[in-house]
């Protein structure tokens, strides 16, 4: 299964991250197995693939909650009141960023930049971009995304 | 009847805003009127704080109507449907003083054309710089960089001219164009507008450095945070290639060049550009000792010409208006245009492409209006994470490189990020060395080690412990990762912390030095 994904990429510019960025597209992480797997594959060591995967945030190697909410923590995002909208947020979760709800439905993330920073605080709701957003706002595009999802 | 044409943006910040849903409920509306109705989605004018901006086309000009939200589409169409007139109606875009100051020579057509269209590029001047590329050879063009002055819109500003000059001279069976499209730095979304916006314009800059230095190939490597950039930039390379503009016979000539997007994995540290070299290659983003330049041996071993998204923007205008049309523009060693981007809290954000010498207070107060919750303005970050935090009697310093080095700061990406009076700079600067905790590739030891050491002497600091000791200490700090670090995250991040302390040292209960009494 993991190798019918990460096969196509053998060869290509870059293939390793390419390849990863694809398990996590299909799996929704990357399992244990992805080392061995794509280190045959690409003929490298899995010590290799393991540091190529600890260094990128995009990729974990835990299932993450049903819609990812990432949390703009910049610079940019800070002057427009992000912090206290980062910690509303939190609240209304009762999650601190980084954590996994314990029904596996949301997790919380801090990312540095989405380009947003005009229209700050930015959050990204399962690939939604929110801008100005608020911990309503989050809140809304979360359901949004269930109901778009169920459908 | 002919289709109403409507022009309303895919731009993030647009989309962020709502664009969608008020595209989704013009189509609606129209439909139950049985209306024909054309919905061109543009790149952004860059005055977010109109999105989404909804603009219609009357004898020629555009007529734009903004922040719509989507309850706002039965009205505004009855609108423009009508006599034009509505609460939310700001009359002719390109007469909005925002928009009306600014020099345009890169973002001419964001906002106006449609940015998969190659015929809307085409009729709005697009390729003239390519054509007159495609009949001078190589060096001429590299002389043409040279003459216009032009330095990388990265950040480190490096004469764009010696660059291309050094690739092209450099003998090898194969050379790469690389764009460093990862735009990390907070405050800064001018690749992004532009990649979305105006994704031709790139590409005609990379085909030009291609052609000028003998590459035939070019990346775009892409930050996953950008997916709408993703798919625009992927979108105008298959309609470049159908049209014969990318591939091995470009317009006719013979000549091979093509292009490929490479999204990465969320890593600050891959703007770097020997990390983003190491990254492409599908390694860690950790960055390569210079020498070699990348120039010589860059992207698996070949000489490669890597360039900041703006840089390559800004070279089809240089070639089809001429070197000293661009010249003319700025000031100083600090030549053409740059899009400043306004961002944080500020009244009227966005972009404002102008030419280099713009006073930072013009920006902060004239054009962007203050702060938006209408209290005074406290510090300015001035390019990305690693730039300056600056007070506002520091305003009246023009916006060019050497002046910004002069003064301690630096213009970096052209990103302004505004803090009003709550802001907490001895925060800011711990979060400075948070960030590089965060980000740091872990190469070398000032960096990987430093910022964490950095962010525990500002607790206690704060926390008031030892505190001038503890004041030396962050000194010290600073000036070993500054000195010992490889390349600029650990040598610049500094700059935002000791700018904090140097410009508001009461946020670090550091009391102004009194003359001791002898």
């Amino acid at each position: 299964m993991l190798a019918k994904i990460i096969e196509p990429y053998v060869g290509r510019t870059g293939g390793l991250i390419s390849a990863l960025r694809a398990v996590q597209a299909e799996v929704g992480y990357l399992p244990e197995e992805t080392e061995a797997v794509a280190g045959d594959l690409f003929n490298i060591t899995r010590a290799e693939v393991k540091g190529v995967i600890s260094f990128y945030h995009d990729f974990t190697r835990e299932p993450k909650g049903e819609t990812v909410v990432r949390l703009c923590a910049a610079e940019a995002c800070q002057a427009a009141g992000g912090r206290q909208f980062v910690s509303e947020v939190e609240k209304q979760y009762a999650l601190k960023m980084g954590e996994t709800s314990a029904s596996k439905d949301i997790t919380l993330e801090p990312v540095y930049c989405l380009g947003l920073c005009s229209c700050a605080p930015a959050a990204m709701v399962g690939g939604r971009l929110v801008g100005m957003a608020s911990a309503a706002k989050v809140e809304k595009a979360i359901e949004r995304v269930k109901r778009e999802r169920v459908s | 009847m002919s289709a109403l044409k409507l022009f309303l943006p895919l731009d993030s910040v647009a989309i962020a805003m709502g664009a969608d849903d008020v595209a989704d409920a013009l189509q609606n509306e129209a439909a139950k009127r049985k209306i024909k109705l054309e919905l061109v989605r543009t790149g952004s004018r860059g005055m977010h704080w109109l999105e989404p901006l909804l603009e219609v086309e009357k004898d020629c000009k555009r007529i734009g109507y903004g922040p719509v939200s989507e309850d706002d589409a039965v009205s505004v169409l009855d609108a423009i449907l009508g006599d034009g007139r509505h609460d939310k109606c700001v009359g002719l875009v390109e007469e909005i003083p925002f928009f009306k100051k600014q020099t345009r020579l890169i973002f001419e057509r964001c906002g106006v054309t449609d940015p998969l269209s190659l015929e809307d590029y085409k009729s709005h001047g697009g390729f003239e710089g390519l054509d007159k590329a495609l009949n001078i050879d190589g060096a001429a063009i590299c002389e043409e960089i040279m003459q216009s002055g032009l330095r990388g819109r990265g950040g480190a500003g490096f004469p764009a001219g010696i660059k291309w000059k050094t690739v092209s001279e450099a003998k090898a069976d194969q050379k790469y164009i690389v764009v460093n499209a990862d735009e990390g730095d907070s405050g800064t979304f001018a690749d992004r507008m532009i990649m979305e916006g105006d994704p031709f314009c790139l590409i005609e800059g990379m085909i030009i450095a291609g052609v000028a230095v003998g590459a035939t190939k070019g990346f775009v490597y892409l930050r996953s945070e950008y997916p709408i950039a993703e798919r625009v930039l992927n979108g105008a390379i298959v309609n470049a290639r159908a049209a014969g503009v990318l591939g091995d016979n470009i317009r006719g000539t013979g000549k091979t060049f093509d292009i490929e997007v490479f999204v990465g994995a969320g890593a600050y540290i891959c703007g770097e550009e020997t990390s983003l070299l190491n990254s492409l290659e599908g390694k860690r983003g950790e960055v390569r000792a210079k020498p070699p330049l990348p120039a010589l041996e860059g992207l698996f071993g070949k000489p490669t010409l890597v360039h900041n998204v703006i840089s390559l923007c800004s070279v089809p205008a240089i070639l089809a208006k001429g070197a000293k049309f661009y010249r003319d523009y700025g000031m100083g060693k600090s030549t053409g245009t740059m899009p400043f981007q306004l961002a944080g809290n500020i009244k009227y954000g966005g972009l404002f492409e102008t030419a280099f010498g713009v006073t930072l207070g013009e920006l902060v107060n004239d054009i962007g209006g203050g702060t938006f919750t209408e209290k005074s303005v406290r510090a300015a970050q001035i390019g990305g994470p690693l730039g300056a935090y600056l007070p506002p009697e520091m305003y009246n310093l023009p916006m060019d490189y050497e002046t910004m080095l002069a003064n301690g700061a630096g213009v970096g990406h052209g990103g302004v990020v505004v803090f009003d009076e709550s802001v907490n700079l001895l925060e800011q600067a711990r979060y400075a060395f948070e960030f590089c905790v965060e980000e740091s590739c872990g190469k070398c030891t000032p960096c990987r080690i430093g910022s964490v050491r950095g962010v525990e002497v500002i607790d206690r600091i704060r926390a008031g412990r030892d505190h001038e000791k503890n004041v030396t200490v962050l000194d010290d700090l600073c000036e070993l990762m500054v000195d010992g670090s490889l390349c600029a995250m650990g040598g610049m991040t500094p700059i935002p912390v000791q700018s904090a302390v140097k410009h508001f040292p009461e946020d670090f209960g550091i009391k102004q030095k009194q003359e001791a009494a002898t």
